[in-house]
């Protein structure tokens, strides 16, 4: 922990919004969602069928090429539809809460006295494994790998994004547990990212097990991706695990009570948000309760996640698998009269195009417009500007744009994922939708190397 | 405005998918992004997106251009004004100046538009903004008096062949402004060239006053009369004759400043390029064999075209070196070339043109080299890992 890992390049995207560090409680939602679709890669294969009975922990889908892979329903109730979309994909598996929350029982058990097999396939039964993602490509992780290291982040940098200090707060014994089961998962050890100011030092201080690494500077030195590139890169033939802070807790629970214990503290956060905070829901949870007659006037997007990454989702809809935020912002859908002429005092932007570098820590109200037009590339440096890695993304893209295996490889495409050219993205004066190319790229080499 | 969008909007039907004017598709949208920036929303990957887009990137350089073409506008009827030995007042001259320039503007962005729009509806594309700082730019790097038949034909050629064939904006090799420049150069030297081309009126037959020249600084180097170069001051302000954007280091400066500020062009780039010319310009005073290898390696920065060159040609993001120790090498080769041609080619009086067109077809080559370098570093790093 001596040694303090400064980015310097990144940006804080200064959008209004962020949530009040207050807990706040949320009648329990009626209905709540498995999505596939949270997952990259998957093919999922049903266990069950439109009104059939589950517990907390009984199996809804599973993975069809790794069929030992579960995801498991976070409540007790009943199957209520299986939303399906263009060729029968299926979107969402919604479950009924019936209110009692009956839990499968998994037994408790201490991980230290436990052997690897046995943890793998608790997790793997309970519908945690999930969590455990890997790296390069972010995939759910395979239980038949080995990783070389496991990492997680302790801050967030995103936009609006939450405060894990706050919200991990007197659960450092069951964060411990967590650790302790994934210590067991790898040969190499499991690396926590903090950042000085953002985390609670001394909760840090108080754990075992693992290796400790400071990192300051702006969004995304947060992410998991950019931590790993500076303290274990991933090479080709190489994989390392990732799992979010939260979904520790998830993991120590597991092996504390026995069960597969759902809940979860999610942010509501964004400009249209008439009372931001942390709630206490579970994952999967329909957003509804939330936002009900909490939101603004207005054409809104509701995003599961981050507004660099989220998803999109209905006001009705579920939290992410992985999500600790839901972002409410509002729609861009105008026309602005000379917009790209105008000196523009009230303009956010990365680059100094316009006045507002006048006022340095004024705050925005972001929206979904795109500020112009889809173009070929143009400027060259600013990508590189807000990606603090060993990475050339400009010409990462176009070697994926060409289907280029070999430049792929060759220039990272093993340590990136959508989220760490996320801002890249949000700079481009070309509108390039990156992660998109970034996520089809990734495929055609997963294709190519069969 | 309300009017207007809703004016816009009612016809817009027209121009989309199975309308009356679905051919002109191209042509209703660069209007319509021209009024308005459009109520396109984010339909994948970031939700918000940076409020710059490239109209704003272009416009930019333009406000960038805007103090080197105010005072060549100036310049004209100053050194018009001068052959004629008279002294007149800042407006009258500026006026002068204003009358002469304006034709030679709009017919170089009526041609090159003309053509973009051509081929962005032939391509079913975007019309893209690149144009708008390419059609200044020709304007100001060529004589005062060049027929406007002629500066027609060339930015005819730079459009289509320097860079449409190519794909369009961001596709070229050559940058499009030096291409027509190029094409003027080697097709009409007699226009590009000499005593009587760079102040207005010289070529049609207007009597110079005894002692006036109207040769460039260079013409007066390259022809060996160092002793009759204009102080390093007047170099400096641009009351010099020259290409009409030329003249004033300090308007470019002024520009230079814009750009880096804003980010829009590469401050290393230019830095570099700076400072090859001078590393070029000390090693000719260090081997000086004649009077012109003696003029001072910094007096070389303000005299001709380097300085606007360096600025706002060379810095082209698209066809300079597109990786940042590639933009190192590559502004140190362009700035090292153009002195080195400037000063020991016999043939040509400038070397700026030909320095940065020759490492435009270099910059892919240098940008090869940075990015198999950084290969290798990174496999470096893998087998470190493995061991």
């Amino acid at each position: 922990m001596d040694r303090v890992i400064k980015l310097r390049k990144g940006l804080d995207i200064r959008i209004q919004g962020v949530a009040e560090k207050n807990l706040l409680s949320v009648p329990p939602s009626e209905v709540y969602a498995v999505k596939p679709i949270d997952f990259q890669g998957l093919t999922p294969k049903l266990s069950v069928r439109q009104d059939d009975p589950v517990k907390a922990g009984s199996p809804l889908f599973f993975d069809k090429y790794r069929p030992e892979i579960l995801f498991t329903s976070p409540v007790s109730g009943r199957v209520k539809v299986v939303l399906r979309g263009e060729r029968r994909k299926i979107l969402e598996v919604q479950v009924e809460a019936d209110g009692k929350q009956d839990y499968i029982d998994f037994g408790k058990g201490d991980p230290l006295k436990m052997g690897r097999e046995e943890i793998i396939e608790k997790l793997l039964n309970s519908g945690v494994w999930p969590f455990i993602r890997q790296r390069p490509f972010d995939f759910v992780a395979n239980p038949s790998d080995t990783p070389k290291a496991i990492f997680i982040s302790l801050f967030d940098t995103a936009p609006m994004a939450p405060d894990y200090a706050f919200i991990l707060k007197g659960q450092q014994k069951t964060f411990q547990i967590g650790l302790d089961v994934l210590t067991k998962l790898t040969e190499g050890k499991v690396h926590l990212g903090i950042h000085p100011e953002r985390s609670d030092i001394s909760f840090v201080e108080a754990l075992e097990n693992v290796e400790i690494h400071s990192f300051t500077g702006s969004h995304p030195a947060g992410n998991v991706g950019v931590q790993i590139h500076h303290i274990d890169p991933v090479n080709k033939g190489e994989i390392v695990w990732v799992v979010n802070p939260q979904d520790v807790l998830t993991i120590g629970r597991l092996f504390e009570e026995g069960r597969f214990d759902a809940r979860r503290t999610v942010v509501l956060a964004g400009s249209e948000v008439k009372k931001t905070g942390y709630y206490q829901t579970m994952m999967g949870a329909s957003v509804e309760p939330m936002v009900k007659n909490n939101v603004k006037e207005g054409i809104l997007r509701y995003i599961s996640g981050d507004v660099l990454t989220g998803k999109k989702i209905e006001p009705s809809g579920f939290i992410g698998f992985y999500d600790s935020l839901i972002s409410v912002i509002p729609e861009g859908k105008y026309f602005e009269p000379f917009g790209w002429a105008l000196p523009g005092f009230n303009k956010f932007s990365f680059s100094r195009s316009y006045f507002s570098w006048l006022r340095p820590r004024k705050t925005y109200r972001l929206d979904t417009n795109l500020h112009g037009g889809r173009r070929a590339f143009v400027l060259t440096g600013i990508y590189e500007r807000v990606l603090p890695m060993d990475i050339l993304v400009l010409h990462l893209l176009k070697a994926i744009i060409t289907d280029d295996i070999d430049n792929m490889e060759n220039l990272g495409i093993y340590e990136i994922v959508e989220e760490d050219i996320a801002l890249c993205e949000f700079v481009d004066p070309s509108k390039t939708e990156m992660q998109k190319i970034l996520r089809d790229g990734i495929n055609a080499l997963i294709k190519e190397l069969g | 405005m309300k009017a207007l969008i809703k004016y816009v909007n009612k016809i817009k039907p027209h121009f989309e998918e199975g309308g009356k004017f679905e051919k002109f598709r191209s042509t209703f949208e660069a209007f319509e992004t021209f009024l308005f920036v459009p109520d396109k929303v984010t339909t994948t990957g970031s939700h918000i997106r940076d409020n710059i887009d490239m109209k704003r990137t272009m416009i930019l350089v333009v406000v960038a251009l805007v103090p080197a073409l105010l005072f060549g506008m100036w310049n004209i009827g100053y050194q018009h004004f001068l052959a004629l030995g008279q002294q007149v007042p800042l407006w009258p001259a500026f006026w002068f100046g204003f009358l002469k320039m304006l034709p030679i503007i709009v017919v170089s962005y009526v041609t090159g538009l003309a053509i973009e729009f051509f081929f962005a509806q032939v391509r079913g594309h975007e019309v893209n903004e690149g144009f708008l700082v390419t059609g200044i730019l020709i304007p100001m790097i060529v004589p005062v008096d060049i027929p406007l038949w002629m500066l027609s034909l060339a930015v005819a050629f730079a459009v289509i062949i320097g860079k449409e064939v190519f794909g369009g904006t961001g596709m070229n090799i050559l940058n499009p402004a030096l291409t027509a420049r190029a094409f003027l150069f080697f097709s009409y030297p007699a226009w590009m060239s000499g005593d009587q081309v760079w102040v207005a009126g010289l070529k049609h037959g207007l009597h110079a006053v005894d002692g006036f020249s109207g040769a460039t600084p260079l013409a007066e180097a390259a022809a060996g009369k160092i002793d009759q170069l204009p102080s390093a001051w007047h170099m400096f302000m641009g009351t010099i004759p020259g290409s009409i954007g030329e003249t004033s280091t300090l308007a470019i400066l002024l520009g230079a400043f814009i750009l880096i500020y804003t980010g829009v062009a590469s401050w290393k780039t230019m830095l570099s390029a700076f400072a090859g010319g001078l590393v070029m310009g000390l090693i000719l005073n260090l081997f000086a064999v004649n009077a012109y290898m003696q003029v001072p390696a910094w007096e070389h920065l303000v005299m001709g075209g380097f300085a606007f060159g360096m600025v706002f040609m060379a810095t082209d993001p698209v066809t300079s070196a597109q990786t940042e120790r590639g933009k190192w090498i590559y502004g140190f080769l362009v700035g090292f070339l153009a002195i080195l041609i400037r000063v020991l080619n016999p043939a040509y009086p400038e070397g700026v043109m030909l320095a940065i067109l020759l490492m435009n077809v270099f910059a892919p080559l240098i940008d090869h080299y940075v990015v198999e370098a950084h290969i290798k570093r990174r496999l470096k790093r893998a087998k470190v890992s493995v061991q």
